[in-house]
């Protein structure tokens, strides 16, 4: 690749990051007028070159990272587990901001397919916590298509008492395993932030 | 044999005796129906006697397992001669022995005699045929005898002859009704959940649990072949039971608006799937048939929390079946209706520990069976008098028998943690 299609090349790569201006650099220094030599006029452009390059790839680098917070911070809000009572399927108000931004984020991802998972604690019994963490999946589902989600983006499953999160026997882990989870089945790459 | 024998002592000393469930403060209006009265059973001795000790041995702890009797335990002087020779009555009468169980082997039988030791005379006599000690079906045969020894006396056959299946670890295990022979049933490599037995012993009914999801399966014990229960192949199927006749198998199933109702469906001829309760945002599930086939006892939240219900088997007819306080009674789950017809075990929480109850379906009393440690998923004896349950009274979660007419508990001990334990009914000559 000759030197005028690498500079061409770094162009286009600055362009596509978003089309931001690089950030300002010091300009390179100018050249001693007593020396005019080609080998140095090659170096200077060649010099130019590679910080032009290097700028768009801080560039694009940023972009990236920004890009790919930005789906993290997305796809740890659609998965943030809700946690609910003892023996309660109820939606707890500490959650309701969570579930809203949900709603929002499957909104906005017409592609976004999640499976919402009902746990429970061990100290109900076996086989009623399966219905138990049913109904718990479908609290939560009824909330976010009242909240205007297509119906066909969600659906439920229930993990009794067999999934805990923290397989402790207190207090704290009954708490903690007492939840829904939220898991993209399908779209969950690529989200488009709510407007 | 010597020795043998006396291991069959040990097993028989180290077994508990007398361990009563602590009685309860009467204050919940509950009755407490157990006290054990030590002495009122009938003293029964298995007769020493050349050979046949293995036998010797399991008939004797089945016997004490059976809690029908006080089983004597032979201290070596008790029977000069080694039990050989005629019965020696008036020794035994000085034990406080009312029955004398002999067994004499002959080639690959046994015969085993049930004397009256009061009046001095032999009360009946039958030659049983068994398997090499060292095959399968040894133990089995076995606890046959004592079954047919406690037909002899009490005039209802024992349960020696039954076996339990039991979760550990989310896979179900088979074991026998005294604790051997543990081993788990194939294919280990599914995650299990409400494994049931079909009344004949030769199936078991299980939920294949998957990633929240499950189809019930029907597996024939002796050949390994598997079927999926039709109507169970979406969602999430489980809590199966057979009816009596073992023709209609009824379980619970999620739907997609969180709700759970009970189904049942025809597994002999593999048709004519039903629905029998409309939950509308309630759950329906732990289907339990009556001896007659005609009644389902199930736990239902129509009223807030779950508890006991009864419906005819077409879904008809439904009401309240063990009362509570609305808003004061804890959960009541996982009922199983007794062989007789007359009562429904199940569990309760009081203060957040499961204990189990037994409601008497005529008058619809109930009485608290335990009260140590946390309690719960009783299963019925085929003879109606024990109950197997989970509690955690020693530390871990294990199964324990009660006889719930004189009170007395042994553990079934199992390696790991155990859940949801179903008795079988007696298993005929043909159980694989």
């Amino acid at each position: 690749m000759n030197s005028r299609s690498l500079l061409a090349f770094a162009l286009v790569a600055a362009a596509a990051c978003g089309g931001k201006k690089p950030a300002e650099q010091p300009a390179p220094a100018p050249a001693p007028a007593t020396i005019d030599s080609t080998a140095i006029k090659a170096r200077m452009r060649q010099d130019s070159i590679n910080a032009a390059e290097a700028r768009a790839r801080a560039a694009a680098d940023a972009a990236a990272r920004a890009a790919a917070q930005a789906q993290a911070q997305l796809s740890a809000e659609v998965s943030a587990l809700i946690h609910f009572d003892y023996d309660k399927a109820d939606i707890k108000p500490e959650d309701l901001a969570n579930l809203d931004r949900k709603a929002a984020i499957l909104i906005a991802n017409p592609g976004l397919k999640i499976q919402i998972a009902g746990n429970c604690d061990n100290r109900g019994s076996v086989e009623y916590n399966l219905a138990l963490g049913n109904r718990r999946a479908a609290a939560a589902q009824r909330y976010l298509t009242n909240k205007g989600v297509a119906a066909g983006q969600i659906s439920i499953v229930s993990y009794g008492e067999e999934r805990p999160v923290n397989p402790a026997d207190n207090e704290a882990a009954w708490a903690e395993n007492r939840n829904d989870q939220f898991t993209p089945t399908a779209g969950g790459s690529n989200l488009m932030a709510p407007k | 044999m010597r020795g043998l024998l006396a291991i069959g002592l040990l097993a028989l000393v180290a077994a508990p005796v007398s361990a009563q469930d602590p009685s309860l403060p009467n204050d919940r209006g509950v009755r407490v129906g157990i006290t054990y009265t030590a002495g009122a059973r009938a003293r029964l001795v298995v007769l020493p006697g050349p050979g046949a000790d293995s036998v010797r041995a399991i008939v004797q702890r089945d016997l004490d397992y059976s809690d029908r009797f006080e089983v004597l335990a032979l201290s070596p002087g008790d029977a000069p001669g080694g039990g050989a020779g005629p019965v020696n009555y008036p020794l035994y009468r000085t034990l406080g022995a009312s029955y004398g169980v002999e067994i004499r082997p002959d080639g690959n039988r046994v015969t085993v005699r049930l004397q009256d030791i009061v009046a001095g005379v032999m009360r009946q006599e039958q030659p049983f045929t068994l398997p090499d000690p060292a095959a399968p079906g040894f133990r089995m045969a076995v606890h046959r005898i004592s079954d047919e020894v406690v037909r002899w006396i009490s005039g209802t056959p024992g349960i020696a002859a039954t076996r339990l299946l039991v979760l550990q670890d989310k896979r179900a295990y088979r074991v026998d009704s005294d604790g051997a022979d543990v081993a788990v049933v194939p294919p280990a490599s599914e995650t299990v959940l409400s494994p049931t037995w079909s009344p004949d012993g030769q199936s078991i009914a299980y939920t294949r649990f998957l990633d929240g999801t499950g189809p019930i399966v029907i597996q024939r014990l002796g050949t390994g072949e598997r079927q999926v229960v039709p109507g169970t192949e979406t969602q999430l199927n489980f809590t199966p039971a057979f009816s009596p006749d073992g023709r209609t198998l009824a379980f619970a199933r999620t739907d997609q608006q969180g709700g759970t109702d009970i189904y049942a469906v025809n597994v002999a001829d593999k048709c004519c799937l039903r629905r029998l309760t409309v939950g509308r945002f309630a759950d329906n599930l732990s289907p339990t048939y009556a001896p007659d086939g005609r009644r389902l006892a199930f736990v239902s939240t129509r009223a807030g929390s779950p508890q006991i219900y009864a419906m005819s088997s077409d879904g008809t007819d439904q009401e309240l079946l063990a009362p509570f306080d609305y808003g004061a009674t804890g959960p009541s789950n996982a009922p199983e209706w007794s062989p007789d017809g007359s009562a429904v075990a199940f569990h309760r929480d009081i203060d957040r520990a499961h204990q189990v109850f037994i409601l008497d379906v005529g008058s619809r009393r109930f009485k608290q069976l335990t009260s140590s440690g946390r309690n719960s998923d009783p299963t019925w004896a085929p003879d109606g008098r024990h109950l197997a349950f989970i509690s955690d009274r020693s530390g871990r979660n294990q199964v324990w028998v009660i006889d719930t007419e004189t009170g007395r508990i042994r553990q079934i001990p199992l390696s790991g943690e155990a859940r949801l334990p179903h008795w079988s009914r007696r298993l005929g000559g043909t159980a694989p």
